[in-house]
């Protein structure tokens, strides 16, 4: 940003496009330095998360620290333990309720394409992508916090990429796939 | 004999005998804890026994489950289903179980919801898993499993790959991007 500002030849403030840019970037840098997750404990990997937001790997440090209890007021959905049958529908409608930009992670083999469930297991969905777009996969059984940590950096630099005017982006309603 | 003292589980067993000899139609013991098998008709007098009983007070009702014999012999219990009622005596500290046989043919059972609470969701999550029809529960919904699943996934001869879940499962996709 400082480089930005420095550089600039004060004529091209009066440019819209200059202006724009860099205004975009701090609004993003300020996005992508407080993503607040939603509250999204399925099972095991949850375990995982809460470790990734005690002390020891301190998920604060990044600005992920508030955990919301309401999709209303967050970010991102941590999509951390095991989809069944029955909650699938209410993974569907929280992702809905969520306001845009909105971005997904897929937290363990379970959420990624059914685990330890892929083959036999009646109730479980074989992958949330098939419920919710999907941004960040972080596979594991559970994985280690710090690959936690690494998938929130890739969606710190999802939100560095967003831009101002397109915001609705993913809000195109996700078509219904029939499989044949 | 005071009350609120332990029986043991061969008390308890000749109990039930003395008291329902007819509807007993086998007894074993596995871990330390006896059981009783009894006739489905007359579940809901012998459970009612049980609670009510001043030395027994099974007051409280740990747990309905069901077993599946589909491919075992059993030989005091011909029937597929035996359904379990895990009791606990809170004053006296004893536990017990029994069983009722329920045919493959007509999965029925009277409800014990009005004996003890904890029936409902037991006897849901047992309705739920194994299809077995518990009358007289006032919400015999399913609990686990989604409101249009199809089929009883605990039961023995339910398909380990499943019944096409995956295939059929109702896909949502990322919109154009
Ligand atoms: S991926 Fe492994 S640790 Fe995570 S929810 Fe599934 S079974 Fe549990």
């Amino acid at each position: 940003m400082g480089n930005v500002l420095e550089n600039l030849n004060p004529d091209s403030f009066t440019k819209d496009t200059v202006f724009i840019n860099s205004l975009e970037n701090l609004i993003n840098l300020t996005r992508a330095n407080s993503v607040w997750p939603l509250t999204f404990g399925l099972a095991c990997c949850a375990i995982e998360m809460m470790a990734t937001g005690a002390s020891k790997y301190d998920i604060d440090r990044f600005g992920s620290g508030p955990f919301r209890a309401t999709p209303r007021q967050a970010d991102l959905m941590i999509v951390a333990g095991t989809v069944t049958h029955k909650m699938a529908p209410r993974v569907k409608r929280l992702y809905d309720m969520m306001p845009e930009p909105k971005y997904v992670l897929a937290m363990g083999g379970c959420v990624i394409r059914g685990g330890p469930y892929v083959k036999y297991g009646y109730h479980v969905v074989k992958g949330v992508d098939l419920i919710v777009p999907v941004d960040v996969y972080v596979p594991g059984c559970p994985p280690r916090p710090e690959a936690l940590l690494e998938g929130i950096f890739k969606i710190q630099k999802l939100m560095m990429r967003e831009k101002i005017g397109d915001r609705a982006r993913k809000s195109t309603k996700p078509e219904v796939y029939q499989p044949a | 004999m005071p009350p609120n003292q332990a029986l043991s589980q061969e008390e308890i067993v000749q109990r039930i005998k003395d008291r329902f000899g007819n509807a007993v139609t086998g007894a074993g013991a596995h871990g330390g804890q006896s059981h009783v098998v009894v006739k489905r008709e007359e579940i809901i007098p012998i459970l009612t026994f049980l609670k009510n009983d001043r030395e027994l007070q099974f007051d409280f009702l740990a747990d309905v489950t069901i077993v599946d014999h589909l491919y075992l012999e059993v030989p005091d219990l011909p029937e597929r289903f035996a359904v379990v009622y895990s009791l606990a005596s809170m004053g006296c500290g004893h536990r017990f179980r029994v069983k009722a046989a329920v045919p493959e043919s007509d999965p029925r059972l009277d409800s014990a919801c009005a004996l003890w609470k904890a029936a409902l969701w037991g006897e849901r999550e047992a309705h739920d898993m194994f299809g077995i029809e518990f009358t007289g529960n006032p919400d015999l919904r399913r609990l686990l499993m989604p409101a249009d699943y199809n089929g009883f996934p605990l039961r023995k001869d339910y398909p380990l790959r499943g019944r096409g879940e995956r295939e059929s499962f109702q896909q949502y996709r990322r919109g154009a991007d």
